[in-house]
């Protein structure tokens, strides 16, 4: 049976869902290790092992692990990599910067975005910006370094029992040529974008960082997490974070509600895997009518009121 | 200080592609080309950063046909002081790209290389961190700010949770995401002007670089449609639909 490493992304407290995911792709290809690289962080490598298809958490903990910079992370992974036949990562921001680095150390090709496996060494990635499908193959007896896109794959679920935990002692030289600074979280308390089951999302289209009230205030009727267009994020309208698309996040929630968002195709490939997709816009012609599930035409400040007010008597 | 920018060759960002008849690939013939979107932004970063008199040199530095001159003339009509095309037919992927930048490095020594978060056209997201990584030098992906003071680059990046920033030893490689920058419109003039500024060609053959392991391409498909859906007239009609779904209670 084929060995693979998945890479867990985590911030130290917890496990990034991203995480969960990549595993249900892990599983498929073979007997799965989640390595867990900290400066002590037991309860993410708990929570590893308790996802089915992991068979063995590998814990890394060292003082320069404390935050996920990929200069330091690579020789780490390289220096496991040589057990494995596959070496895996969530492609998130984390993966995205971490496992390039990895395949050149290893001087191998990398596959970016899996969204199925067709074979063990075959793979289908979307390019284009998910306008086109490529089917990809691993060369026979090259290590198979790939990131796994996250919105193609359910979320492990939880195992009968948790797989062993092992701490692993490392040696590989570390550069100190990069450090860590700062991070400036914006998230808050609402869900997770990439996470949420259920998601709203605006774009130009709203107007201002004033009017994405109107957006906020629906999502936490819905209980959703909140995104946005890259033009509602360029405008200052609301942080980066909340990007959905071909460069930004790519989602796969059961509802997806896009207002004032037109549908250009670097957005739509985004959520190309949500459930069902909802629509308001005020122009019947934008191209997010193509795709959605249920189109409104209409203003969206009259219509975002009165949907919030018809959700209300709703067990939403 | 002298900074080097990759100037890729891509199908325009406007361009609905359409895949080839024998499944191989996308039709290009035709089809407006442009430079990457990321690369443009790479290079206003370069010129930024020699504007303030921090760098002293920008040179755009390009993998591709001989039509990919195109795209560096651009490059240098934004501003580039000189371009370098290597040359080849072969569409390289981002192991084979990065050991050739790191062959340019070697030449030109720069300090500081700018690279696109990813190219649109195969949206692989590798070969700034590739390139790094075989460089045995800093990456700073996805960078939406650049300061740089006595050798340091301090960079922000776009990552899921947020803005993060580190702080990277030069020489380094930064790879530019969306809002770094807005870049120039390029002027009648400077096109004029771009045409005299060098533009070397260099055969990849006469490089001596040592092609990796490539991954083996099958077939190009279209993506699965998602089935049109309806349009409702009333937000109780959406209410309804929702429910019929199954995605309200
Ligand atoms: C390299 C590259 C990468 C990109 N990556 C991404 C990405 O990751 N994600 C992304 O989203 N985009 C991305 N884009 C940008 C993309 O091409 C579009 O420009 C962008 O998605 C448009 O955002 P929008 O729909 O909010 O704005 P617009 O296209 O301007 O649409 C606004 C919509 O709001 C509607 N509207 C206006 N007022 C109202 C009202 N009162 N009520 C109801 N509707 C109203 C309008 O009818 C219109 O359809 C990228 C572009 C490039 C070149
Ligand atoms: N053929 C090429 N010529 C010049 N630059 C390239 C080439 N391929 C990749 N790059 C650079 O690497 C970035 C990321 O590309 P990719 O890893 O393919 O997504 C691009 O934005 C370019 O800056």
């Amino acid at each position: 049976m084929s060995s693979v490493l998945l890479v867990a992304e985590h911030d130290g407290e917890s496990l990034n869902p991203a995480t969960g995911r990549a595993l249900s792709c892990a599983a498929s290809l073979g007997e799965v290790d989640v390595v867990v690289f900290s400066s002590g962080a037991d309860a993410v490598g708990t929570e590893a092992a308790g996802l089915e298809g992991c068979t063995r958490v590998r814990h890394v903990t060292r003082p320069e692990n404390a935050h996920p910079l990929a200069a330091t992370l690579a020789p780490q992974v390289v220096e496991l990599a040589a057990d494995y036949d596959y070496v895996l990562a969530p492609s998130t921001t984390f993966g995205k910067d971490l496992l390039p680095r990895v395949a050149a150390l290893l001087c191998v090709p990398q596959v970016s975005d899996i969204m199925e496996v067709v074979d063990p060494r075959t793979f289908k990635r979307p390019i284009y910006a998910g306008d086109v499908i490529h089917t990809v193959r691993v060369p026979d007896g090259v290590k198979v370094v790939a990131t796994v896109r996250i919105a193609s794959f359910p979320a492990a679920g939880s195992a009968s029992g948790p797989a062993p935990v092992e701490t692993v002692s490392s040696s590989a030289e570390l550069p100190s040529h990069t450090r860590w600074v700062g991070l400036a979280a914006s998230g808050g308390d609402r869900p997770d974008l990439q996470s949420a089951r259920r998601v709203v999302s605006g774009g130009r289209g709203v107007g201002s960082e004033d009017n994405f009230r109107v957006i906020y205030s629906l999502a936490d009727r819905l209980d959703a997490a909140v995104g946005a267009s890259r033009a509602a994020v360029d405008a200052g309208f609301v942080p980066n974070d909340m990007q959905v698309g071909q460069t930004g996040k790519i989602i796969a929630p059961d509802l997806y509600v896009a207002v004032g968002i037109s549908g250009a195709i670097q957005h739509l490939t985004g959520i190309k895997d949500a459930g069902c997709i909802v629509a308001i816009n005020k122009d019947g012609e934008a191209p997010i009518f193509e795709v959605a599930d249920i189109g409104l035409v209409g203003d969206l400040f009259q219509i975002l009121p009165e949907l919030e007010s018809a959700l209300e008597g709703l067990d939403a | 200080m002298k900074i080097l920018v990759g100037v890729k060759r891509v199908i325009d960002y406007n361009v609905r592609v359409q895949i080839n008849r024998e499944g191989t690939g996308v039709v290009k013939e035709g089809v407006k080309m442009s430079v990457n979107p990321f690369d443009e932004i790479a290079i206003e970063e370069a010129l930024r950063i020699r504007e303030r008199g921090d760098a002293s040199e920008v040179v755009a530095v390009g993998i591709g046909p001989s039509a990919a001159q195109q795209q560096l003339r651009t490059a240098l009509a934004m501003g580039a002081d000189r371009a370098l095309l290597v040359e080849t037919e072969d569409e390289l992927q981002p192991l084979a790209a990065a050991r050739i930048l790191q062959k340019i490095i070697e030449r030109e020594l720069p300090e500081l290389v700018i690279l696109g978060k990813q190219a649109i056209d195969d949206d692989c997201n590798q070969t700034g961190q590739m390139l790094a990584a075989l460089w045995g030098r800093p990456q700073a992906t996805f960078a939406s700010d650049l300061k740089i003071a006595d050798g340091v680059a301090t960079v922000t990046r776009e990552v899921d949770s947020g803005l993060e920033t580190i702080e990277v030893d030069l020489p380094a490689v930064v790879t530019a995401d969306l809002r770094l920058n807005e870049p120039r419109f390029v002027k009648m003039p400077d096109i004029m002007k771009a045409k005299r500024k060098p533009l070397d060609t260099l055969p990849l053959t006469e490089l001596g670089v040592e092609m990796p392991a490539a991954l083996e391409a099958g077939v190009c498909e279209p993506p699965p449609k998602r089935a049109g859906g309806v349009k409702v007239e009333s937000v109780e009609a959406l209410i309804a639909a929702l429910k019929e779904k199954g995605v309200l209670a």
